[in-house]
């Protein structure tokens, strides 16, 4: 019978993104069996310490030539590989760009059920594995049941804590018969945003600016606000489409889909689909100079208040809070 | 899917939404989508063809891809009360590509109702083609027969190459998709809509994901909204962050 959970993840140069971990400690809470991590690229055996150490019993680094530039139709060929070779129960991806790109490409090779963007992953009186996900960009949550012997998840970034489980990170050799030859659509080059801001879908904390900001320039009052809070910038749709800041900002149903632990929500009027976006957020803080703001039904915590005076004192006072403790 | 400026309401007891009084439109990244291969069609000419599952109301997109300016349309129709899975839907689909043809095949990156990103791949797969997700920007070589394309990654993109035929999934961003114009609304009525039923298909369609229940969010507690001096409203937000919700 099918035993123990995959684990595919992406590394840069032996780091893996903080879902890994994430991804490795849930399946670690969920696995009769062992729990193994797989990683591609150069330096990808580097990873196997901290894997390890939140969670993995074993890792699999996949770290030969042709695994250095990333292949959606190959990478998904060497997952398929693993699986066959180990045969897990279940193979978790992360829900980021990676991820989502490679999931559903093994799901149709192993012609296994695949639940994409979780924020849980549960036992089923069953025994079978369970997920619940958004739908409708989050107006909503579907429970579902995976039906093929073969259970895949991607796991949203940020709802699961990274817990100590000190297992072995055993590196585990495994010679895959994938023929490099063949891999189809492939990485030439990879563009780096400059940024030391945490991705949006990652962050802890997002200050996200609305309409009520009124000008590009005028985001400089949230990024001193972010940089005092340590967190990542997004905004409402129409802020982006002004171009006042990147497209990658744009938060809500045709945007990305977040769940910070706060979420400050500043001149944003709360629409429906920015509101569908943002519903995963453990505490949602509106700034809106508009008492019937929709905004303020959705917030935890609210200021009615003209943001170019709230904002530059809220960030001060939260800098001497941080200075105190 | 519906209009994203719906209220989602769920039938009781039922693992579905309400659909009375819901206005159904084309999925936003369908329109990308499609806008991508009405301008590669002027450009070195073809044909578009949209391809489109669903009850009788799904109609009503295939018209507004008519509209702005694919050439017909091919409306595989089920029964409005089985939603299928990303699996079902894509072998469908992949179904009615093979009949038709292909040199590109166009899909959103994900449906803005089930939010699986899963079915542009699973067609690939299907299909036996490679595939580029999220794209940003595109390129396409017909002569070489390979594309390259820009696709959004967290904080960065990255550029992928891939030989023609590809399933390329849109994001928003690749290009400002079109209103169809009366003329070409007018126009569209008169396009060809082919009808093949589901059934015909002979695609078995349990699902491999099942869905069990939908739930709404769990309401927010009343919100605590503070009124007054600026700098008074701030200190007593920071503090509640700081001692109440323990977030900062
Ligand atoms: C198909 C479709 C999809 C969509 N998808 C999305 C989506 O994914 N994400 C999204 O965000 N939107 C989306 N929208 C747009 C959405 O309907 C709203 O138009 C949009 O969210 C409004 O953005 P906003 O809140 O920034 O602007 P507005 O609604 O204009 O609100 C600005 C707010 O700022 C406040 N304000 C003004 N000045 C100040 C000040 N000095 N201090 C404090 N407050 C101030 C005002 O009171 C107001 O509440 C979509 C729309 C459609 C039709
Ligand atoms: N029933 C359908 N008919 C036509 N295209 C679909 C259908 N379902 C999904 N798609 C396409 O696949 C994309 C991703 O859908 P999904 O995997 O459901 O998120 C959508 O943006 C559409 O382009």
């Amino acid at each position: 019978m099918a035993r123990g959970i995959l684990v595919a993840t992406n590394q840069n140069g032996g780091r893996v993104r903080r879902v890994a971990y994430e991804m490795v400690s849930l399946a670690q809470t969920l696995a009769p069996g062992a729990v193994t991590a797989l990683t591609f690229g150069a330096e990808a055996e580097k990873t196997a310490p901290e894997l390890g150490r939140f969670g993995a019993d074993q890792v699999v680094a996949l770290n030969a030539p042709p695994y250095q530039q990333y292949s959606s139709d190959g990478f998904a060929l060497a997952v398929q590989a693993v699986v066959e070779r180990l045969d897990p129960e279940a193979v978790f991806f992360p829900a980021t760009a990676w991820g989502k790109d490679l999931a559903p490409r093994v799901a149709g090779l192993l012609k296994a059920g695949l639940a994409s963007d979780c924020i849980e992953v549960h036992r089923r009186e069953d025994g079978r594995l369970g997920a619940v996900r958004p739908v409708y960009a989050g107006k909503a949550f579907a429970t579902v049941a995976i039906e093929s012997p073969r259970a895949l998840f991607s796991i949203r970034p940020n709802i699961q804590a990274v817990t100590t489980h000190d297992r072995a990170g055993a590196l585990l050799d495994v010679n895959l018969d994938v023929d490099a030859s063949q891999f189809q659509a492939v990485v030439v080059d990879v563009k780096a945003q400059a940024s030391d801001k945490p991705e949006l879908t990652e962050a802890d904390i997002i200050v996200s600016g609305g309409r009520g900001i009124k000008a590009a320039e005028n985001f400089r009052v949230l990024e001193d606000l972010a940089d005092a809070l340590g967190a990542a910038l997004g905004s409402s749709r129409p802020v982006a489409d002004e171009g006042w800041v990147p497209h990658s900002y744009h938060i809500g149903q045709t945007g990305k889909v977040v769940s910070p632990t706060v979420y400050f929500a500043v001149g944003i009027s709360g629409a429906i689909q920015h509101l569908a976006g943002i519903s995963g957020s453990k505490y949602i803080v509106a700034i809106n100079n508009d008492p019937d703001a929709p905004i303020f039904k959705a917030a935890n915590y609210g200021i009615v208040g003209d943001l170019f005076q709230v904002v530059p004192a809220l960030a001060a006072e939260i800098r001497r809070i941080k200075q105190e403790a | 899917m519906p209009d994203t400026a719906t209220q989602i309401r769920v039938q009781p007891g039922e693992p579905r939404i309400q659909t009375d009084g819901i206005k159904w439109v084309m999925n936003p990244y369908d329109e990308f989508a499609l806008e991508e291969g009405l301008r590669l069609k002027e450009r070195f000419g073809g044909e578009v063809v949209v391809v489109a599952l669903g009850p009788t109301r799904v109609e009503e997109a295939i018209r507004q891809g008519l509209a702005m300016g694919a050439d017909r349309a091919v409306h595989i129709v089920t029964d409005a009360a089985t939603d299928l899975d990303p699996w079902t839907v894509a072998q469908a689909l992949a179904q009615a590509c093979q009949a038709e043809g292909y040199d590109l095949i166009f899909t959103g990156k994900q449906a803005v109702d089930d939010d699986q990103a899963q079915v542009g791949p699973l067609v690939a797969v299907a299909l036996g083609l490679p595939q580029i997700t999220v794209v940003i920007q595109l390129t396409v070589d017909p002569e070489g027969r390979r594309v390259r394309a820009e696709r959004e990654l967290e904080g960065a993109s990255e550029i992928v190459e891939a030989p023609m035929p590809v399933v390329i999934t849109a994001q928003r961003g690749l290009n400002e998709p079109r209103y169809p114009t009366l003329p070409n609304i007018m126009k569209a009525k008169r396009k060809e809509v082919k009808a093949v039923p589901f059934a015909d298909l002979g695609i078995q369609s349990s699902p491999l994901v099942r869905v069990e229940s939908l739930t709404l969010p769990p309401a927010r507690p009343a919100a605590k909204i503070l009124t007054g001096d600026p700098a008074e409203t701030a200190r007593e937000l920071a503090r509640l962050l700081h001692e109440e919700a323990h977030v900062i």
